[in-house]
């Protein structure tokens, strides 16, 4: 029995389909989905959410939201969820740096800096699932 | 019977119109076909957000959120939706008659009204308006809808108000929009999902209060931005259809009025070759 997965953000149903395990970015740190799963109502983090079916795996970014799983049902409801393909790795790398040299330089109010690491996190989120496609090449 | 002259002026004005209700209605149609797409993809978030939440219901105790606390009504807040601008059909006219005709039901009600029809038709009532807001645009981020939902949040928590009921024109399809309302505040399960829960115990991560209060706010938000979406899908829908509407009645006219214009135009004729024959038999004679 496959679990059913739909990843759907407020702009559209990014995935939804049959796999076999997903691999999620929760609050309190990543956490596998088998099917016949205990119900579950967890936070996500920005992070890597990998889905495995049928020995090949695919990677989506995604970036907090929930995660609702229920019998054999998995929903994702996350802001922002991108497909590998979809980041634009130079994009990614530069917004990066601008956040890396924004909190090297200092000098930030509390909620710049706060601003600046969570920028800084998603592009290095986005940065890994990218790379990851890469290598799968 | 108008003069010719008279009726070659009507039909002049008339072709003007057409032209005029004919763009409207192209740039109603281009804008309608991307409300409409932005409308149903976004439609299947605020569903699955409503069933996780009411999967939650057996925990979601009125006294674990402040946005769960029921209180006795004495105070109703309605989010009004309507559009910026008019020529829209009977679309706002019809919202706001069933808003109001909601509203005499309850004790005392103030409006935050988005949109300047709304605004306009609350001040003319001088009912109490605790916000407005106009200029959304046509494809407006959640970033803007937000500063919306946390109005009513507000309102709700400070006890100001005691429900939050959402007004608006829910799309159904080009033809179609419905006015629609519906209570977002306080939040409470429905009962139906209760009765079909086998006794499930959830895991919660990190617990059952956090998931709770980032998830209900959420929904708020997520509940005004699709009502505004599905308002602006209505809304350029409506408008599309009421121009197609003018622009058709402006052909109607106008064939009638060619008509009219080519039989007067035709009977001047016979009428001065009447007089000449009359004329030139007259001389014959004479």
């Amino acid at each position: 029995m496959p679990l059913h997965l739909e990843v759907i953000t407020p702009e559209r149903r990014v995935y939804e389909d049959d796999v076999d395990m997903v691999v999620a970015p929760g609050s309190e740190g990543y956490l596998g989905i088998l099917p016949h799963h205990a119900p579950l109502l967890t936070a996500l983090g920005p992070g890597e959410f990998r889905v495995k079916k049928g020995g090949a795996e695919e990677v989506l970014a995604v970036f907090g939201g929930f995660m609702d799983v229920r019998g054999d049902r998995v929903v994702v409801l996350t802001d922002v969820a991108e497909h590998a393909e979809e980041i634009d790795a130079q994009q990614a790398r530069e917004a990066r740096e601008k956040a890396q040299r924004a909190i090297e330089a200092g000098a930030l109010s509390a909620a710049d800096e706060l601003r600046a690491r969570a920028a800084l996190e998603h592009a290095l989120v986005r940065l890994r699932v990218s790379e990851r496609r890469r290598r799968r090449r | 019977m108008p003069s010719e002259r008279e009726l070659r002026r009507r039909l002049r004005s008339i072709r003007n119109i057409r032209q005029v209700t004919k763009a409207m209605q192209t740039v109603a149609a281009s804008r309608m076909r991307r409300a409409q797409s932005s409308v149903l993809a976004s439609r299947p978030y605020e569903d699955r957000l409503r069933s996780v939440l009411n999967d939650l219901g057996p925990y979601a105790e009125p006294e674990a959120h402040p946005l769960l606390v029921r209180r006795p009504v004495q105070r109703v807040a309605i989010l009004l939706v309507t559009s910026d601008r008019g020529l829209v059909g009977a679309m706002n006219t019809n919202l706001m008659r069933a808003a109001f005709r909601f509203a005499r039901e309850k004790p005392d009600v103030g409006y935050v009204a988005v949109g300047r029809k709304g605004i306009a038709a609350v001040r003319r009532l001088r009912a109490p308006l605790i916000a407005e807001f106009t200029g959304l645009g046509d494809r407006p981020s959640s970033t803007e809808t937000n500063v919306i939902a946390r109005v009513a949040q507000e309102e709700y928590v400070s006890g100001r108000v005691d429900e939050v009921h959402l007004a608006f024109t829910r799309f159904v399809n080009t033809l179609r929009q419905v006015p629609t309302l519906r209570r977002i505040l306080p939040f409470v399960p429905e009962e139906e999902d209760i009765d079909a829960l086998p006794p499930l115990e959830y895991i919660f991560e990190p617990d059952p209060a956090t998931v709770l209060g980032s998830v209900l706010p959420r929904l708020i938000e997520v509940s005004v931005y699709q009502a505004i979406l599905e308002s602006i899908a209505s809304e350029q829908s409506a408008r599309m259809v009421a121009m197609r509407n003018a622009t058709d009645n402006a052909t109607d006219l106008i064939e009638e009025l060619t008509l009219a214009s080519n039989k007067a135009r035709q009977g001047r004729i016979t009428k001065e070759m009447l007089e000449i024959a009359t004329g030139a038999e007259a001389m014959a004679k004479g």
